[in-house]
């Protein structure tokens, strides 16, 4: 293989998985809000499932993307709502209340498809923007600068959230809830309102990862389009070590080892197709089994606040 | 002896309340999709209840869901929590199907116990894997149990539409992915003629109900078991080895839903095909959890769901509505039972509600 080939295989498998990374970053980095502040959410699944529906169908019978995703958006606020009522105020077990909402967003989501659409339908899809000079650039116009708007979003969203988080009295109370909710509750901050907060604010981001799934990288719906993602986005906040750049370098190492391999595939290898759909999930096994080290989970994660509890 | 049947009471009531706020919420579901809530339940609750077809089928499934159940119920046990059913049911369901296959002259009394070991073997195999992970990497065992599912879902077209797949697909060139038929000597017979596809395999899940609940309550294994899930630090001043046990907890409980899988194929499909699983890893947590994570309050809870599922099919053919419906609504049921164990278990609140009916309590 000549050179020339060799980058330009670079080349697209790094466009590729910008793009495919953003998603991933929506879930994780809101999962990261929410674990941060001592919740797990394992519905992000299921919100994600239920964003994708919702943003699909609006783009497909509106005509409009813009109004599939802020409904999306708006639908993972409710999912939020559920989550953070059941196991914030009624102090639900928090793996098995996440587990709860991932099978209502699955079914809700699979009955409405079958219902309203049922059967493969796309759309034209979120177009990716052209930024004039930039877009025309040698090779990072291509790798840089030709991504649909939510792409740019997403890696916004990195250094916002560590701002958020580590530059902000907000963050700094999201991280104190988090690690030492009875001492942040002596020094006057409400835990429960802060933990409501992450779990929404997290569930909207996860539902715009679904969003994007379907209004932006595969252009249509089906039952296993979010196929993992939401587990992979919760695996990746354990990868990242509870820090949004950590995060961006799981996100991006796990989208370009899965392009690589994608494009092995394709160049005309004799391994049988299973093993291409088994290859992210082994990585992310792999992955959570090297990212083991507890200190760095937030002290009162899956630990519901009683004020009366002195526990 | 008056207590504990005012607390058997008290669970009941607090899962009837659960399950009707999850219909409930499913009818806003219903609602949405222009439907009366009022005949789709009808034809999910009466109508399989009212035909032997229908309890048949309701007992076909309640098989799966409750090994799956109980598997669940003995990770709930040490807290972990063993979302791989699929994957597990998958696994114990084709290395099952491939022993059938290759023992067709074995005695019945013989071939059928090799099975289901084979199927506990593998499914428990699977599930040793995320509790092996789980103990000596501390990884999630959600996440894991998520991951090795995909796996185990790939692994298992893999085999049977290629090494495991019907020679006869192949010489008619139909290529559906699926075994042979298993010999006569390796499935269990149906239990009433006419038609219906109620298998003795379930005197086998029962047996198996009984022997894990002597197992859990009888065994030091048990207690041991119980104890690691109950106050794992006090478990390991104690000397029990907490790992071991993290890691035989969740084998046992793969073991349990390979199982579900190895009777799927030798009592109602008599193949591996694809499909096998109808989402029985993920209704066995809702029975786990309906049924108290009790081997015994299983069985009447996998009945339950038994007749949900197949409810949610004749809802689907009567009106129309997709029996996807009924996942979200086990997830509804599973949001409001987690919801309610802060009145159950919480002794404050529990008092509170029950302080009144019991005595010198």
């Amino acid at each position: 293989m000549a050179i020339n080939e060799i980058l330009n295989l670079i080349l697209r498998i790094l466009t590729v998985a910008i793009a495919v990374s953003a998603p991933y970053l929506f879930a994780a980095i809101g999962e990261m809000f929410s674990q941060k502040s001592g919740v797990l959410n394992l519905g992000v699944e299921g919100i994600m499932m239920l964003g994708a529906f919702v943003a699909f169908y609006f783009a497909w019978a509106y005509e409009s993307i813009l109004l599939g995703i802020i409904l999306a958006v708006f639908v993972g606020a409710l999912m939020g709502l559920l989550m953070s009522f059941v196991s914030v105020t009624l102090k639900a077990k928090q793996g098995i209340s996440g587990i709860g909402l991932y099978m209502f967003g699955w079914g809700v989501a699979g009955t409405l498809f079958r219902l309203f659409i049922g059967g493969v339908e796309d759309i034209a899809g979120l177009p990716n923007l052209h930024l004039g000079f930039l877009s025309e650039l040698p090779i990072l116009g291509k790798l840089l600068f030709s991504h649909n708007i939510l792409v740019y979003l997403a890696f916004l969203l990195v250094p916002i959230s560590w701002y958020v988080l580590y530059k902000t009295s907000w963050g700094l109370k999201v991280r104190a809830v988090g690690s030492t909710p009875r001492a942040a509750d002596t020094m006057g901050t409400n835990v429960n309102k802060i933990r409501y907060q992450c779990v929404i604010l997290g569930s909207m981001l996860a539902a715009l990862g679904g969003a994007y799934l379907s209004v932006a990288q595969a252009n249509m719906f089906a039952n296993d389009l979010v196929a993992g993602r939401g587990f992979i986005a919760v695996a990746l906040v354990y990868f990242g070590r509870w820090k949004p750049f950590g995060i961006l370098k799981g996100a991006m190492l796990f989208s370009i080892a899965n392009g690589f391999q994608r494009w092995y595939q394709i160049s005309g290898s004799t391994f049988p197709y299973e093993v291409t759909v088994i290859f992210p999930y082994l990585l992310i096994i792999i992955v959570l089994a090297l990212s083991h080290e507890k200190f760095a989970e937030p002290t009162a994660l899956t630990v519901p606040y009683d004020r009366e509890f002195k526990g | 002896m008056r207590n504990n049947i005012i607390k058997i009471l008290f669970n009941i009531l607090v899962l009837s309340i659960s399950f009707i706020v999850a219909l409930l919420f499913g009818s806003i579901i219903l609602l949405i999709a222009g439907v009366n809530p009022l005949v789709a339940y009808q034809a999910m609750i009466i109508r399989p209840i009212s035909s032997v077809y229908g309890l048949s089928e309701a007992l076909v499934r309640s098989i799966p869901l409750m090994m799956v159940g109980i598997g669940i119920s003995i990770a709930f046990r040490s807290k972990m929590i063993n979302i791989g059913g699929e994957g597990q049911i998958q696994l114990g369901a084709v290395a099952a199907g491939a022993a059938a296959l290759a023992i067709p002259g074995v005695p019945k009394a013989i071939a059928i116990p090799i099975i289901i070991l084979v199927g506990f073997t593998v499914g428990g195999i699977w599930g040793g894997i995320a509790g092996w992970m789980k103990a000596k990497l501390s990884v999630n065992e959600v996440l894991s149990t998520v991951m090795l599912n995909y796996i185990a879902f790939q692994l298992y077209l893999f085999l049977i539409r290629g090494p495991l797949i019907d020679p006869s697909e192949i010489a008619w060139g139909t290529g559906v992915p699926q075994t042979a038929r298993m010999p006569d000597s390796t499935i269990f017979e149906r239990l009433i003629q006419q038609g219906q596809r109620i298998h003795s395999g379930i005197f086998i899940a029962l047996i198996i109900a009984i022997l894990v609940y002597f197992l859990l309550w009888r065994t030091t294994f048990g207690f041991r078991l119980r104890a690691v899930g109950e106050e794992p630090k006090a478990a390991n001043y104690a000397g029990i080895k907490v790992d071991k046990y993290l890691i035989l907890a969740m084998v046992l409980s793969g073991g349990m839903a390979g199982i579900a899988g190895t009777i799927e194929v030798i009592g109602v499909h008599h193949r591996v095909l694809e499909g096998l699983s109808a989402n029985y890893g993920f209704s066995g947590i809702v029975v786990a959890l309906f049924g108290r994570l009790h081997p015994i309050g299983v069985i009447p809870a996998s009945f339950f769901f038994g007749l949900l599922l197949i409810g949610a099919e004749m809802m689907q053919r009567a009106v129309n509505i997709p029996s996807a419906l009924v996942i979200s609504i086990q997830g509804l049921v599973i949001l409001a039972v987690v919801s309610s164990n802060l009145l159950l278990e919480n002794p404050k609140y529990r008092k509170k509600f029950l302080g009144f009916l019991m005595q010198n309590n």
